[in-house]
C-alpha cells in the first residue's frame, strides 16, 4: 500500500490522530506523514475533517432531513448546474445524484423542522428545474460515519487469558 | 474425592496468578488478553443464528459438516496446501481439541515431545495428558524467536517423537520464513521427528502471507496442522478449530473424537462457513488494524528502552523488560494499573520479557504505553 493510502485509512477512522502516532501507526516517519497529507489535502482528496455527531444528544439539537429531488434538464441546465445551485446553500450538509426513482438525495440540517420545510418550500422547489421534492425527516440516527450511535459493548473478555 | 494422579500433578497455570491480580482491581488496563478485542464479523453471528431458527441444533458428522470441511481444504490452497476434505480434515471443538486429539493419536507413553518455548501454555500439559515427555527447545530473542536447528540440536531434540511447532507464535508474535522452516523441516526428515504445527494465527500475519512447515518437502506426510477460526474471525467463544492431516493420523484423531467430543458445535460450524464465504474483507480490516496497533506499540517499546524486536504475526508484542519479569510485571499492575503477562509463564527463553497483547483499541494503548513509559521512566 502507498503511503498516502496508508495515512487515508488512518484518518478515517479517526481525524484526530496526530502525526507522530500516524508515523508511528504506519511505519513512515511524521515528515513522510506529512507530506502524505498535504498531498492528499492538495488533490482533493481529503476535503475537511469533522466529528461524528449524535446531535441528540446536544441540549440544542438540529433537524436533520434527507430530501429527494427531481429535476428536469434541458439544453442549458444539466445535473452539474443543479447540483450547484443547490450546494451553494448552507444548510444542505450533503448532496449526492443516484440512480433510482429521483435524481438527488439531499441532507438538509436546520435548527427545527419549519427551517427545513421553509427552505425547501422557499429556495429548492421554486428552483426552475425542480420538478418535485419529498422531504423525510430523520426521526433517530443509530449509526452514522461508520458508528453505531449506542453505549459501546462492555469488554466482558477475561482481563488476562493465555 | 480422591483425584486421580494425573489430575492432581497439572500444576496451575502461571497465568492464573496475573488473571487474578488483575481482576481484584478496576482500573486496569489489561494487555494481558490472549483474545481478539473485535467480535465475530456479523454475517457469521447471523449465520449462527439463522441456523439455530431453523432448528438445526443436531450433532453433525463427526468430523464436522461437509460443507465446512470442503470450505476448509479450499481456503488452505492459499498456503499452497492440499488435502481432501473427506479423508485429510477434522473440525473440532476449538484448535485446543486438534492439538489435543493429536498428542493422543501420535504420543505413545514415554515418547518425547520437544516444544520450542517460550509458547502457548497449554502444549506442555497436552503432552502430559497423552503420557509424553516434555523436552524444552529455548529459542532466543538474539533469532526474534524463531526455531533454530541449533536450538533443536543443543536441546537434544535430535532424539524426541514429535514437534510441535506454533507459528505465528504466542506469546512471541514470531513468524518463520520458508528459509528458517526449511532447516527445521530438514531436521526433523533426518531424525523421523513427525510435526504438530499449530497454526492458529496464520491469518493475523503483517507483510508477508503465513507459510506452513507442512508445505515443506517430505513435511506433508509427517505433519498435522492445526488451525481455527477463534483469532482470524474473532470468534474464540464459539469454540471452533480443525486438522488437516495425513489420512492415518486424522483417521486416528476422528476415532478419539467420535468417543470424547461426537461433533464440534454445530451453531459454529455454520457460523465458520459464512466466515469462510463471506467475511474476507472483515479479516482484512481487523488485520489491518492490528497491524497499525501492532506499529504504534513496539515503537512506543523501543522509545521507552524496553527493546521489542518486530514481530510478524498474532497479536502479540515481546519487549525485553531485563530481569525478573514477574516482579516488573507485578510493579507494573500495582504502580500504573496495567496488565501484562510475564514471558517467563510461557516457559524457558520467555524469562526477561512481557507478552503484550494488542488485541486492545487503540485509544486503551496510548494509554497504557503511556503509563508504562512513565513506570519504565521511574525505575531508572
Amino acid at each position: 500500500m502507498d503511503a498516502e493510502r496508508e495515512v487515508l485509512d488512518v484518518l478515517a477512522r479517526n481525524a484526530r490522530e496526530d502525526i507522530d502516532d500516524i508515523a508511528a501507526q504506519t511505519g513512515l516517519d511524521a515528515d513522510a506523514v506529512a507530506d502524505a497529507i498535504d498531498a492528499l489535502e492538495s488533490d482533493g482528496v481529503v476535503h475537511g475533517y469533522q466529528a461524528v455527531v449524535d446531535w441528540d444528544r446536544v441540549d440544542e439539537g438540529k433537524i436533520r432531513a434527507v430530501v429527494e429531488i427531481n429535476v428536469e434538464l434541458d439544453r442549458e441546465t444539466g445535473y452539474e448546474q443543479v447540483a450547484d445551485r443547490i450546494a451553494k446553500f448552507p444548510a444542505v450538509d450533503a448532496l449526492h445524484l443516484v440512480s433510482g426513482d429521483y435524481d438527488f438525495a439531499v441532507e438538509v440540517l436546520g435548527e427545527t423542522m419549519q427551517d427545513v420545510s421553509e427552505f425547501i418550500s422557499e429556495q429548492v422547489a421554486p428552483m426552475p428545474a425542480v420538478t418535485q421534492t419529498v422531504t423525510h425527516y430523520i426521526m433517530e440516527t443509530y449509526k452514522d460515519g461508520g458508528i453505531r450511535f449506542e453505549n459501546s459493548d462492555e469488554d466482558d473478555r477475561l482481563s488476562v487469558s493465555p | 474425592m480422591r483425584l486421580s494422579d494425573r489430575a492432581r500433578e497439572l500444576p496451575e497455570s502461571g497465568i492464573r496468578k496475573f488473571f487474578e491480580l488483575a481482576e481484584a482491581r478496576d482500573d486496569v488496563i489489561s494487555l494481558g488478553v490472549g483474545e481478539p478485542d473485535f467480535s465475530a464479523p456479523w454475517a457469521a453471528r447471523t449465520a449462527a443464528i439463522d441456523s439455530l431458527e431453523r432448528g438445526k441444533t443436531s450433532y453433525t458428522a463427526n468430523r464436522g459438516m461437509g460443507a465446512l470441511r470442503e470450505r476448509i481444504a479450499d481456503h488452505h490452497e492459499r498456503y499452497g496446501q492440499s488435502y481432501d476434505p473427506d479423508e485429510e480434515a477434522i473440525v473440532t471443538t476449538g484448535a485446543s481439541e486438534a492439538v489435543d486429539l493429536a498428542f493422543r493419536a501420535l504420543v505413545d507413553p514415554g515418547d518425547t515431545v520437544a516444544l520450542h518455548e517460550p509458547t502457548y501454555i497449554s502444549y506442555g500439559p497436552g503432552i502430559e495428558l497423552a503420557g509424553g515427555e516434555r523436552l524444552s527447545v529455548p529459542t532466543r530473542a538474539a533469532d526474534d524467536f524463531a526455531l533454530t536447528r541449533e536450538a533443536l540440536e543443543s536441546s537434544g531434540a535430535a532424539d524426541a517423537d514429535l514437534l510441535v511447532c506454533c507459528y505465528p507464535n504466542n506469546p512471541t508474535g514470531a513468524t518463520m520464513t520458508d528459509a528458517e522452516l526449511a532447516e527445521v523441516a530438514a531436521f526433523c526428515r533426518e531424525n523421523d521427528i513427525r510435526v504438530v504445527a499449530d497454526e492458529i494465527y496464520a491469518a493475523l500475519t503483517y507483510g508477508g502471507d503465513h507459510t506452513s512447515i507442512a508445505t515443506q518437502p517430505g513435511m506433508r506426510e509427517r505433519t498435522v496442522v492445526v488451525n481455527g477460526f477463534s483469532k482470524a474471525y474473532a470468534m474464540t467463544g464459539l469454540r471452533l478449530g480443525y486438522a488437516l492431516g495425513p489420512t492415518d493420523a486424522i483417521d486416528a484423531m476422528n476415532r478419539i473424537h467420535q468417543y470424547t467430543m461426537l461433533s464440534a458445535p454445530t451453531t459454529a460450524q455454520y457460523a465458520a462457513c459464512e466466515a469462510l464465504d463471506r467475511c474476507g474483507d472483515e479479516l482484512r480490516e481487523m488485520v489491518d488494524e492490528y497491524d497499525r496497533r501492532r506499529r504504534l506499540v513496539v515503537s512506543r517499546f523501543n522509545e521507552m528502552g524496553l527493546d521489542t524486536f518486530e514481530p510478524g504475526g498474532a497479536f502479540y508484542a515481546f519487549p525485553e523488560c531485563g530481569g525478573d519479569d514477574e516482579a516488573f510485571a507485578e510493579a507494573l499492575l500495582e504502580a500504573q494499573g496495567v496488565a501484562v503477562v510475564p514471558g517467563s509463564v510461557f516457559g524457558a527463553g520467555g524469562a526477561g520479557h512481557l507478552r503484550v497483547s494488542y488485541a486492545t483499541s487503540m485509544r486503551e494503548l496510548k494509554e497504557a504505553t503511556d503509563r508504562i513509559a512513565t513506570f519504565v521512566a521511574a525505575r531508572n
